[in-house]
């Protein structure tokens, strides 16, 4: 069964190489065996979960792996996956029981132990894994990934198997949303290949999700095919994905115009104008858990002072939010009023026009901030970001001229591009930042405490800023003990407040997600973290 | 090494940069195998190749037509606000990709910026870039070619060698590589990084021209006569062979211009506030559906830009080469 | 003959040592790469150090370039970020990036060429003013524009071709990415085999020829052809590394996954085995092509001999 299904596989790649025509036996609604070509960017990393920190890897991880939990895909909200419930008395002890039935698709059984592998395997220093940190609230990571010197501990001393399907978990302290958090790909179990022959794992990852790897030219294009025997409700309703790498999503755009594409999951900016005459409503455009924001250097002493908030407050005001995102990205990206996102909620903590007048553009008043915060440190600021991915450029230039006519004064504002990613985070890293610079977030999980801790705790892995804030620590300190969700909510809405207050970080806009797609489509849709939902896709 | 050898490698010459690959040693020899002094006038002075040279190219209309182009660039980008009175930093969002209107002749570009006023300030960077690197890869390269050909032997050979170690390094790479780091708003890392990786072009061809030039009866004549090696060099042969060097030069100039675009094309080149077309083509390329007037103007103040010093080049190697008369 | 290779090929050497060096110190300007793999956050400290001794990024810069140095003549060229061996992308990339550079350099052998004897040929007449101008034309325009804009009209506006090219990257699919490649080197061919042919038209020998009684494409394919085409193939041989570097632009625009391509993903990542491994190879290709040019020489041109 399995190895003539194959072949039919195989004949529709062809046929569907040769001529978009469809392919094998024909539902109205849609073909469960055609095959969509999709988008995508080369992963940075090899593709281990606990090793993916970016969206295209992500991508992938996302069709191959199903974890704990699962964000449902229009909502967000963190759902039972393989767990068939996570107890916890003390928000501190937690005891997982995972289902039964769930299978690798090399048929070997997902067990309690191939998480706590995974886990171990994903926080040990030894293994270089980008995410580790993800599982420093687990207690014994100090041993299994010190700060400096040699590992003591090559697993972590809170995992503990109790049985086939049920494992331990002890924090180091108290965090009630933690079970929430496992919806993220480091937390995806491991089959023992894995382990056994990692260079062949890498090379052609086995997981437990609707999608199978079939072939991976890395750099060039990955296929992807449905797994027919997946045990879980959210089968693949298209025979497979083959995804492309392309170097520019303008290229992957024009690809799709010219049928050699059915799926592009970010539209370029260039081209959001023409995007209603070229595919009509074959466009979606969702809100997605990113925000764009300018950190400021708070360890230059020039922007750590009470006059500098003035400064920093008057720059907000100084940016026409408005005007920029519907010119410049045609209303994909909505103005910020608060420092989280829309995807939360209201009960989530998305708390809309929390910023105030502090977000409006107000170029009288921003002026007159500005001067008696003492003007802008050394007359001028630079606007720091990187240019080789996304389409910064645009917008930061887009940012400077508006403080500039607001100013009155052509020179106050300029863009510093980086040619390369890896230097602005380098030049972040080595405290080189001299003015405000580019500070994207995209949520690893959908709760108000990914946008606030990692960003705005002292020392935070991505509090490039270095912004430091006792009252602040203390209240998210509060809001992860607290077991109440919506008491934690309202602690956690108090911190973001004194972010407001001190202006810690410029909100610019709330990023969506946008996708357009062929006509052999339907039912496309984009989940919180603007990845398309492949499984859901249908091919006619 | 015995000269036979010379040949092909001096032929190799003027390749990579794009600039004029046709001035191999042929025509540096043919320069100086050119007809001696017109005995017909004697109480005028020798008629020197420069004279010669100099008299074809003022009839030559597209000598006339590029000097005219190029002079007039010239003019703009010393004084630009001789034929615009808007400020290319001054860009209001709300006008973001418009056509052309009364006052505003090419239209806005994506940020809602005066094309017409861009595209004039734009000059200034692009000659800047294209004469100041010439200059220092015509000065680098003919001093380290032209020592290379008149002391041969090992000084030839190690500098030889390094010539090609820059000449096998990708140009656009390179840029890529070195300039990604450079966080300079101005336009000397562009020019160092063209005078860094350009310079074996033109090295090549001065070690050429300065090898048949060290050949003729009138140097041995003054080695014999026990003249130094600087006043050998610089009285001598440097005069003699200064001619294909400016041709090459010429050309290359142009293609530096061309080189700048395309760094910033890939991200790399001048960053704001600059303005410089590169920056505007690359800005503007993306939006080539809605706006492609944002695109054509800069591009086409590069294209003729690039043009009138190509043909200024190919006049004045005309006029220098008398094989071609 | 043979010693003169031989001594090439001991020149090669230094060149060789000396250009991967140069890009080795110059990659290595570009600092530190570890910063880049954690995403938005900065790496934990511990795991950069790790990850900096994995990939020898600890050392002194000429330790590294000694080991480096040493791995590739066992043929090791080292692993990229992501895991993969470098030799592996060469071998996925190579073939394209060959296939495209044949396209580009058979568009100037063939276009490049014919229009420059039939320019040569009728210097001054229409035709050789309208070529000379359009050839000035080509060399003006920024490549990137130039093959943005045929992309548009004749991928996306008429639907002739693939706006892009598919990862297996066959020749039909490489036509217009190898002209719009080829384009500049195309001009160049033409204006210089032209001034070739028009010098050489007025030569003793093909006056002799004709004298002779000799048929006119004989004179001008064994003749005049064979003796104008030696700057020509000196300019040709040194174009293929060129062409093989420079396909930077080109294969970004049309999305061809060749040698520009892993170099500029190279380059923004800052992963020093790629972008080293990569030159190279081009250095390698680049002084193989000169070689083959100064040898092929004594092919065309029986005046030279080489002892």
């Amino acid at each position: 069964m399995r190895t003539t299904r194959h072949a039919r596989w195989a004949v529709c790649a062809m046929a569907l190489a040769l001529a978009t025509a469809g392919c094998g036996g024909g539902g109205d609604s849609g073909d469960s065996e055609a095959v969509l070509s999709a988008s995508w960017g080369d992963p940075q990393n090899p593709l281990e979960p606990s090793n993916t920190n970016e969206v295209q890897g992500g991508k992938v991880l996302d069709m191959i792996f199903r974890g704990l939990k699962r964000y449902d895909p229009e909502t967000g909200e963190a759902q039972d996956m393989l767990a068939e419930k996570i107890e916890t008395s003390d928000s501190q002890n937690f005891t997982v029981t995972v289902k039964d039935g769930w299978t690798f698709s090399n048929g070997e059984k997902v067990t309690a132990q191939s998480f706590v592998d995974a886990w171990n395997y994903g926080a040990s220093l030894r293994n270089n894994q980008r995410n580790a940190y993800f599982f420093g609230y687990i207690e014994g990571y100090d041993q299994v990934h010190p700060e400096e010197g040699e590992q003591t501990a090559d697993t972590l001393s809170g995992l503990k198997v109790t049985g086939e399907r049920t494992f331990t978990v002890k924090l180091t302290q108290k965090f009630s949303t933690f079970p929430d958090t496992l919806g993220y790909n480091a937390f995806a179990p491991l089959p023992r290949a894995f382990f056994d022959d990692h260079d062949a794992w890498v090379k052609k990852p086995v997981g437990n999700g609707p999608y199978l790897v079939e072939s991976y030219t890395r750099g060039s294009q990955m296929s992807l095919r449905r797994w027919d025997d997946y045990p879980g409700d959210d089968k693949a309703e298209n025979g497979g994905v083959d995804l492309k790498v392309y170097t520019d999503n303008n290229t992957a755009y024009t690809d799709l115009l010219a049928g050699n594409l059915d799926l592009v999951d970010d539209v370029p900016a260039a081209q959001l104008k023409n995007v209603k005459n070229d595919l009509g409503d074959r466009y979606l455009n969702t809100p997605a858990g990113i925000i764009q924001t300018l950190a400021f250097p708070f360890y230059d002493p020039a922007w750590n002072t009470e006059d500098a908030k003035k400064v920093r407050q008057g720059l907000s005001m100084a940016i026409d939010r408005k005007q920029i995102t519907d010119t410049i990205f045609q209303k994909t990206r909505t103005p910020a009023t608060d420092w989280t996102s829309p995807v939360l909620g209201e009960d989530g903590g998305f708390q809309d026009g929390l910023c105030g007048d502090l977000c409006e553009f107000k170029p009288d008043e921003a002026k007159k901030l500005i001067e008696e915060g003492g003007g802008l440190p050394g007359g001028k600021v630079t606007i720091t970001f990187n240019a080789d991915t996304g389409s910064h450029r645009e917008w930061v230039n887009a940012v400077c001229n508006s403080i500039n006519n607001a100013l009155d004064n052509e020179r106050a504002c300029t863009a510093n591009p980086v040619g390369t990613f890896a230097d602005f985070r380098n030049q972040i890293t080595d405290r080189k930042m001299t003015g405000p610079f580019r500070a994207g977030w995209q949520m690893d999980y959908p709760l108000i405490q990914n946008f606030l801790q990692p960003l705005y705790y002292t020392n935070a892995s991505s509090n490039d800023g270095k912004w430091s804030n006792k009252q602040f620590d203390d209240l998210v300190n509060r809001a992860n003990q607290e077991t109440d969700t919506a008491k934690a909510v309202g602690l956690f809405q108090q911190a973001e407040e004194v972010v407001r207050d001190n202006m810690a970080a410029i909100p610019l806009w709330y990023q969506n997600g946008s996708a357009g797609w062929s006509e052999r489509l339907s039912n496309v849709k984009l989940n919180p973290f603007s990845v398309p939902v492949y499984n859901e896709i249908k091919v006619s | 090494m015995s000269d036979r050898h010379e040949e092909p490698e001096a032929a190799i010459a003027g390749t990579s940069m794009g600039g004029a690959m046709d001035l191999g040693v042929d025509e540096a020899e043919s320069l100086e195998k050119r007809p001696g002094p017109d005995g017909a006038e004697p109480e005028e002075r020798p008629r020197s190749l420069w004279s010669d040279a100099w008299r074809d190219l003022r009839r030559n209309p597209v000598f006339i037509v590029s000097a005219l182009v190029i002079l007039f660039l010239v003019f703009i980008s010393l004084w630009p606000s001789a034929i615009t009175s808007g400020s290319p930093l001054k860009c209001d969002l709300s006008k973001a990709q418009e056509g052309s209107r009364p006052g505003h002749p090419f239209g806005f570009d994506g940020q809602g910026c005066d094309v017409y006023t861009r595209t004039v300030y734009g000059a200034r960077t692009s000659v800047a870039v294209g004469v100041l690197a010439t200059l220092g890869v015509a000065v680098l390269g003919s001093v380290l070619g032209a020592l290379a050909g008149f002391f041969g032997g090992i000084s030839d050979s190690v500098l030889s060698r390094i010539t090609d170690v820059f000449f096998a390094i990708p140009v656009v790479l390179g840029g890529l590589v070195l300039l990604s780091v450079i966080t300079s708003n101005t336009v000397w890392p562009v020019i160092g990084f063209i005078v860094l990786l350009g310079w074996p072009q033109i090295s090549r061809i001065a070690r050429g021209a300065v090898i048949t030039a060290k050949q003729n009866d009138y140097v041995q004549a003054a080695r014999a006569l026990g003249a130094s090696n600087s006043r050998l060099l610089l009285r001598h042969i440097a005069p003699n062979a200064v001619a294909p060097v400016i041709v090459v030069a010429t050309i290359a100039l142009g293609t530096y211009i061309a080189l700048e675009a395309t760094l910033s094309y890939l991200g790399v080149g001048l960053k704001p506030p600059s303005v410089s077309w590169g920056i505007d083509i690359s800005s503007a390329s993306p939006y080539i559906r809605n706006a492609p007037h944002a695109l054509l103007w800069p591009s086409g103040a590069l294209a003729i830009t690039v043009l009138a010093f190509i043909m200024l080049g190919d006049a004045v190697r005309d006029a220098l080469d008398p094989k071609l008369r | 003959m043979g010693r003169y290779v031989v001594r090439r090929l001991l020149q090669m050497i230094p060149v060789f040592i000396g250009a991967t060096l140069l890009i080795f110190l110059m990659v290595n300007v570009m600092g530190d790469p570890i910063a880049g793999l954690c995403g938005e956050r900065q790496c934990d400290p511990a795991t950069a150090a790790r990850l900096e001794q994995e990939f020898g990024l600890d050392k002194p810069v000429w330790q590294q370039y000694v080991t480096y140095m040493g791995n590739v003549f066992t043929g090791d060229f080292g692993t990229a970020f992501n895991g993969q061996e470098v030799t592996e992308l060469m071998a996925t990339a190579f073939p394209v990036t060959v296939r495209l550079t044949l396209i580009a350099i058979l568009f100037e052998i063939v276009i490049g060429v014919t229009l420059g004897v039939v320019t040569g040929l009728r210097r001054g007449r229409p035709v050789d003013t309208g070529v000379l101008l359009l050839t000035l034309v080509v060399i003006s325009v920024p490549t990137f524009v130039t093959g943005l804009l045929l992309q548009l009209l004749l991928g996306v506006k008429w639907g002739w071709i693939r706006p892009s090219v598919s990862s297996e990257a066959p020749f039909d699919e490489l036509i217009l990415p190898g002209l719009v490649l080829a384009s500049v080197s195309l001009a160049y061919v033409t204006r210089l085999t032209r001034t070739s042919i028009a010098e050489n038209r007025r030569s003793d020998y093909v006056r002799t020829a004709i004298a002779k009684g000799l048929p006119r494409r004989r004179v001008v394919v064994r003749h005049l052809l064979r003796n104008s085409l030696i700057p020509v193939v000196t300019f040709i041989g040194a174009d293929i590394g060129f062409l093989m570097g420079g396909a930077i632009v080109t294969e970004r625009i049309f999305n061809i996954h060749g040698v520009g391509y892993q170099l500029y993903q190279g380059i923004l990542r800052q992963n020093t085995q790629t972008v080293v491994g990569f030159v190279t190879v081009l250095v390698l290709v680049f002084l193989v092509a000169n070689l083959v040019v100064d040898l092929l020489y004594a092919v065309l041109d029986p005046r030279i001999r080489y002892v």
